[in-house]
């Protein structure tokens, strides 16, 4: 999946003459917890997060304290340079970045201007589309040997008995790299016709099983 | 409470709703949903000598207005041609029809309109006064959506009913669902519906159809907080099941305070289901009625109106599962010891597997569930989390 199909493109944004203050209230009242800082041709020259803000506030515990700080330009705490991406990089390149930068959003530009927002919001509803758990389905566990063209084998079965596939997800083996488990999710209620002929064609199906039940 | 309500409800007012056409709706030979159930459970019934011809109630057909009071016009319209042979598979595909589930089948608008149609003259004998509990074993057809056919179902009884219960009587409805599956068509009809409270005990979605059923569906809008939902575990036996039923029907029914109520009662969570993995026996078909019998009295005045729904060992367990709501429902208590002899002479000449021959399962069943006390312990972290928006209130008004 692209970037472009995933993003948000309505994005608040500040330019970096604006306030903490004003930061501030725009995550309070969005709830949102990240805003790109943007110059008047729309390039992306930092980006605050709602830690930031809150890490630049007055302490909760000085009560009478005048929030002078508060009125201190974006600028002076923003990240910069920051990590974007374009729209037609792909959703598992978006899911590396989160993970070995340990940040949790990017925008989005194009020629370097400012189109759309990705945060980890968007990836993990990405995930559940790609899970197909959000639609009527039944869940089956086929465990097979690892080589080629072992995918299409499987899915003729459920090709022919006419059952909707809506999502495929293939897991490692634990125990065993020469094994994987291919996940699918079928639209019907009665999967066992479908499990029946899995089974005679020699696969084994692990549906749901725990240690110390048979299935 | 529980004892003396149980001795002032003996012998209730009671109408069953039957017709021999119930079989009409049947999707080919080799299809798990099988309404010979309702046949099997209503002989049953009456070789027992509970169930007597005063006590039935002829269905009538749903109109296509009430229909349209949860699909739509369009999808309706399919179903009618369809069943005319007149719909093509790939218009039959947009609406759920012609699936390995829900396969056309000839005449099956007049089938489904019946199967609604029986759980309105439910609701109506009630909801008049002419009975205090109903139950219609042809009903609770609950995966059927506003404009499309699922898992077994083409038209949502259950939704039809409750819409016109809100329309015409604007009673507050519990609908209670303890079938193996998660009664999804119900739940999303009401979802932003705060005078419909929907819970619904099943099979978690994990490897179950239909995947939702979770416990952080609560609810949209108006409806947040009157939706309510137990994904139970796997393997799931019968105390546990019994245990957290039990307490979430009470606390919610205390919260939500019902006009009336709506029980669908699929009998598909017992051991020897074939479609789904949880580990229940007789026991849970028993306790099941009793509560919901006794709360309808503590709440509605004992307007209750009981529908079937799933259960695919039509010959083990669905018959006793249903006849026993009919027992507490008119009795006030389940039926034990011998199943009838007439009955089983009758029917094991027809039946592939061996009949059992008492109301209730013998203690060893089944194998012995290795990993129970884990399960029990998941399900009762589940009734806590399901329950949570309640406590909190309650926590909050003290």
């Amino acid at each position: 999946m692209l970037v472009e199909e995933m993003m948000k493109e309505k994005v608040i944004t500040l330019s970096s003459e604006d306030t903490i203050e004003t930061a501030l209230k725009l995550l309070h009242e969005y709830h949102i917890r990240h805003i790109p800082i943007i110059d008047k041709q729309s390039h992306v020259i930092g980006i605050v997060s709602d830690r930031d803000v809150r890490d630049a506030s007055p302490s909760i515990f000085e009560k009478d304290a005048v929030p002078d700080e508060l009125q201190n330009p974006i600028s002076t705490i923003m990240t910069s340079p920051v990590t974007t991406v374009h729209p037609l990089d792909f959703v598992e390149e978006v899911a590396s970045i989160f993970y070995e930068q340990e940040i949790a959003c990017v925008p989005v530009t194009r020629n370097d201007k400012l189109v759309g927002i990705i945060t980890e919001k968007d990836m993990l509803y990405t995930l559940i589309q790609l899970t197909g758990t959000h639609v009527q389905s039944s869940q089956i566990e086929v465990k097979v040997v690892n080589k080629p063209g072992i995918l299409p084998q499987v899915t003729q079965v459920f090709g022919k008995r006419k059952v909707n596939i809506s999502s495929v997800l293939i897991y490692p083996y634990k125990p065993d790299p020469k094994y994987k488990i291919i996940v699918v999710r079928i639209q019907t209620m009665n999967p066992l016709p479908t499990i029946e002929d899995l089974k005679n064609e020699g696969y084994e199906v692990l549906w749901p099983k725990m240690p110390g039940i048979p299935s | 409470m529980a004892e003396d309500a149980g001795d002032s409800i003996m012998s209730c007012n009671t109408g069953f709703v039957y017709s021999n056409d119930f079989t009409t709706y049947r999707f080919k030979d080799d299809h798990p949903f099988n309404q010979m159930r309702v046949v099997l459970a209503k002989e049953l019934l009456e070789a027992t000598g509970i169930l007597e011809e005063k006590h039935k109630i002829t269905p009538r057909l749903a109109t296509e207005e009430e229909l349209a009071l949860a699909h739509s016009k369009p999808y309706i319209q399919a179903v009618k041609k369809a069943g005319q042979g007149l719909l093509s598979e790939e218009e039959g595909l947009e609406y759920g029809i012609g699936t390995e589930d829900t396969p056309m089948f000839k005449g099956m608008h007049e089938a489904s309109q019946l199967l609604v149609g029986s759980t309105l003259s439910a609701i109506d004998a009630v909801l008049e006064g002419r009975v205090e509990h109903a139950l219609n074993l042809g009903g609770g057809l609950h995966h059927g959506f506003e404009r499309k056919a699922s898992g077994f179902c083409i038209y949502n009884d259950g939704a039809v009913g409750i819409k016109y219960i809100r329309e015409k009587y604007n009673y507050k409805v519990l609908y209670v669902d303890t079938d193996a599956h998660h009664g999804d068509g119900v739940q999303w009809a009401f979802y932003d519906d705060p005078n419909v409270c929907t819970f619904s005990i099943h099979e978690t979605g994990r490897y179950l159809f239909p995947g939702t059923g979770n416990v952080n569906e609560r609810g949209l809008k108006e409806g947040y907080g009157y939706s309510f939902n137990l994904p139970i575990d796997a393997f799931t036996e019968d105390e546990s099941f019994i245990d957290i039923y039990e307490s979430a029907f009470r606390e919610i029914a205390d919260y939500f305070k019902p006009d009336v109520i709506v029980t669908q009662n699929g009998a598909d969570a017992h051991f020897l289901d074939p479609l789904t993995h949880l580990c229940s026996t007789m026991n849970i078909y028993e306790h099941i009625p009793k509560v919901a019998h006794e709360l309808a009295h503590q709440y509605c005045n004992g307007k209750w109106i009981a529908l079937g729904g799933g259960g695919y060992d039509i010959w083990r367990v669905v018959p006793r599962a249903w006849a026993q709501i009919w027992s507490v429902m008119t009795e006030g208590e389940p039926l034990t010891g011998n199943l009838p002899e007439k009955w089983l002479e009758k029917w094991q000449e027809e039946s592939p597997v061996s009949l059992p021959s008492t109301w209730n399962d013998p203690a060893d069943a089944y194998k012995p569930i290795p990993r129970k006390a884990e399960i029990t312990e998941k399900n009762n972290k589940l009734l806590e989390k399901a329950l949570q928006l309640i406590h909190n209130q309650k926590k909050f008004n003290s």
